[in-house]
């Protein structure tokens, strides 16, 4: 405590709380990069949880993936594996992330949570620098997801192939922050395994990573259904990229929608970091 | 140092409303140990959790090392140190990491992080766990690297909830040691939870006792326990037809309350029961009563709460102490 807090200023009878001498310090990236560096760390030392991960994509897309060689001029690509891997791309985003959430019970459980909270670091950079080792994870992991298809046959432009592994990653940002936050309100790992399945598995069916939705491919029910599933247009962005069109309305829809995700996300996990009963 | 008023915390559930606190005022000056005392449920950690900003209070006021706890809990973060009782690293994170990164976090700069987390690893009897992964920690070292933790940033306040909790008999004395020395060697005040009576009686200045979310006593030990009406005066009789006249001539001491009887042992509350003894035993020598003990016992807290509350606090200790720390295992995840 500086001199301007001493009980002096308080006794007898605290009647006159002070004004905070010392403003909060703009910590906001160096608190991220701190709880970053530990995440990292941490996952770094226990790699196996990251090889899990890529272990999804990479079993579809050698077991599944040849499937779709024959099928794909009826489907209107060139190549089965530029239609195909930017769906394993949001897969591995979309799973990849899932899941952190049982990371951060464990440490809920530990004590770890309520120990960053009682920190004056910003409630944001407890969750964002997690988030950022998540993408990070996933980043890795789709380079080397689209490394192994090139392996298959995979031919598409370089700079849409990064766009792609780079939106991937964002709606990983976007689903990891979801993960931590219904992670944090359920507290418990029984509860958060339905939850986030529940709500997984009909966005990644209604979002044609497999096999593309459209009008000509679906019922008009389903197609329409898809239709308001934002991961659909992402896919659909991250194909248009594979395909070298990353300018085409199709690509800037997949964009946006990627960066609405990951603001909502954040927004949702630094409100539960925030909140009181956290 | 800590000035609150009224402050309470109350809980929505589907069943209605829960008054956790029910309006808290309590004072506590710089360099004073203070223990907070009551069984589990009365309100000891959610109070603690709002003094440290985790949890919004309903209603009341607070300052908490100078700063006004509602308009700036980032303010009262900045300034204290908090040692909660669900520990505070990670299983899957070493020891030393963990203590530089919450040092990080406070604004300490990283090379004196490290030298105030190797110098607490000393002072705490943590050499040589630096680079260990805190889940291959014993109970008492985890507990400790907690306290390190909460004091790697040098709060001028340090919060401790129920710091032994979960400890041998040795490791509590140990760190009973440890907290003295926060304040003696650095002037710091602590504020700590506890449900056992001889660790607030052994270590604090003061203590507050708290039952069903309400400050019901405080004191110095010493005055709680005087507020207890004297001394308890055991006499054990060796023959059972003795006992009626033990009852008459113990009753009829000065100042003394109703005896109770439990089999041949009768129990007698006197004031200043020191000085009664002897013409006490003298008196029951000539009426011929043989005795097969006396003793003499001071008032113990647990006594104070007692007769404060109507019940003991052990009865409100739950069946096992130590915090639950077995559920899954290492968290990393990607």
């Amino acid at each position: 405590m500086t001199a301007t807090t001493g009980p002096t200023v308080l006794e007898p009878d605290g009647r006159a709380p002070i004004r905070d001498p010392e403003p909060a310090r703009g910590t906001f990236v160096h608190d991220t990069l701190v709880v970053f560096r530990r995440a990292m760390r941490i996952s770094l030392r226990n790699p196996v949880w990251s090889i899990m991960g890529l272990l999804q994509p990479v079993l579809y897309l050698s077991l599944f993936g040849p499937l779709l060689e024959p099928l794909a001029p009826a489907l209107g690509a060139a190549n089965a594996y530029q239609l195909f891997v930017p769906g394993l791309l949001v897969q591995l985003g979309m799973f990849g992330a899932r899941f952190v959430g049982f990371g951060l019970i464990a440490e809920w459980r530990d004590g770890v949570i309520e120990s960053e909270r009682v920190t004056p670091a910003p409630r944001s950079a407890l969750v964002l620098g997690r988030v950022l080792r998540d993408v990070l994870v996933i980043l890795v992991q789709g380079v080397v997801l689209v490394a192994t298809a090139f392996l298959f046959g995979l031919d598409a432009p370089l700079g849409g192939i990064a766009l792609g592994i780079v939106s991937a990653a964002l709606l990983g940002a976007a689903f990891a922050s979801l993960s931590y936050a219904v992670a944090l309100t359920l507290k418990s790992e029984d509860a958060l395994a339905p939850l986030l399945n529940g709500i997984a598995l009909p966005l990644l069916l209604l979002s044609g990573i497999l096999l593309p939705i459209t009008a000509a491919s679906a019922p008009s029910w389903l197609n329409h259904l898809s239709d308001v599933n934002p991961l659909k247009h992402i896919v659909s962005g991250i194909r248009a990229e594979f395909a070298g069109d990353i300018t085409s309305s199709t690509a800037l829809w997949g964009y946006g929608l990627t960066v609405v995700l990951v603001g909502l996300g954040l927004w949702f996990g630094t409100r539960t970091f925030r909140n009181e009963d956290g | 140092m800590i000035h609150a008023r009224g402050l309470a915390r109350t809980y929505h559930s589907r069943r209605g409303d829960v008054d956790a606190v029910r309006g808290v005022d309590l004072d506590v000056a710089a360099g004073e140990i203070v223990g907070f005392l009551g069984p589990n449920g009365a309100g000891k950690t959610t109070t603690l959790r709002m003094l440290t900003t985790l949890l919004a209070p309903t209603r009341g006021e607070a300052t908490v090392a100078g700063i006004d706890l509602r308009r700036n809990p980032g303010g009262v973060r900045r300034r204290i140190g908090y040692v909660a009782q669900s520990g505070s690293t990670s299983g899957a994170a070493r020891a030393g990491e963990e203590v530089i990164d919450h040092a990080l976090l406070y604004g300490v700069p990283r090379s004196e992080a490290a030298a105030r987390g190797r110098e607490l690893f000393g002072q705490l009897e943590l050499d040589g766990l630096w680079d260990r992964k805190c889940s291959t920690l014993s109970g008492g070292q985890r507990r400790r690297l907690d306290i390190a933790m909460g004091l790697v940033h040098i709060p001028q306040l340090v919060f401790l909830d129920e710091p032994t909790t979960g400890l041998d008999p040795q490791a509590r004395a140990n760190l009973w040691v440890h907290v003295r020395a926060l304040r003696d060697d650095r002037g710091s005040t602590v504020f700590l939870t506890t449900h056992y009576l001889e660790e607030a009686d052994a270590l604090c200045d003061r203590i507050l006792v708290i039952d069903h979310g309400s400050i019901v006593a405080e004191g110095t030990p010493e005055e709680l326990k005087q507020r207890v009406s004297g001394d308890a005066v055991v006499l054990t009789a060796t023959r059972p037809n003795d006992i009626a006249r033990l009852v008459a001539i113990s009753g009829a001491l000065p100042g003394a309350g109703a005896p109770t009887v439990d089999g041949t042992v009768v129990e007698v509350r006197v004031p200043a029961g020191r000085t009664l003894l002897a013409g006490l035993l003298r008196a029951l020598d000539a009426d011929g009563i043989e005795l097969a003990g006396v003793e003499l016992r001071r008032p113990t807290l647990d006594d104070v709460f007692l007769t404060l509350t109507g019940r003991s606090l052990r009865d409100g200790e739950p069946p096992d102490g130590p915090v639950d720390r077995t559920a899954t295992s290492d968290g990393a995840a990607a």
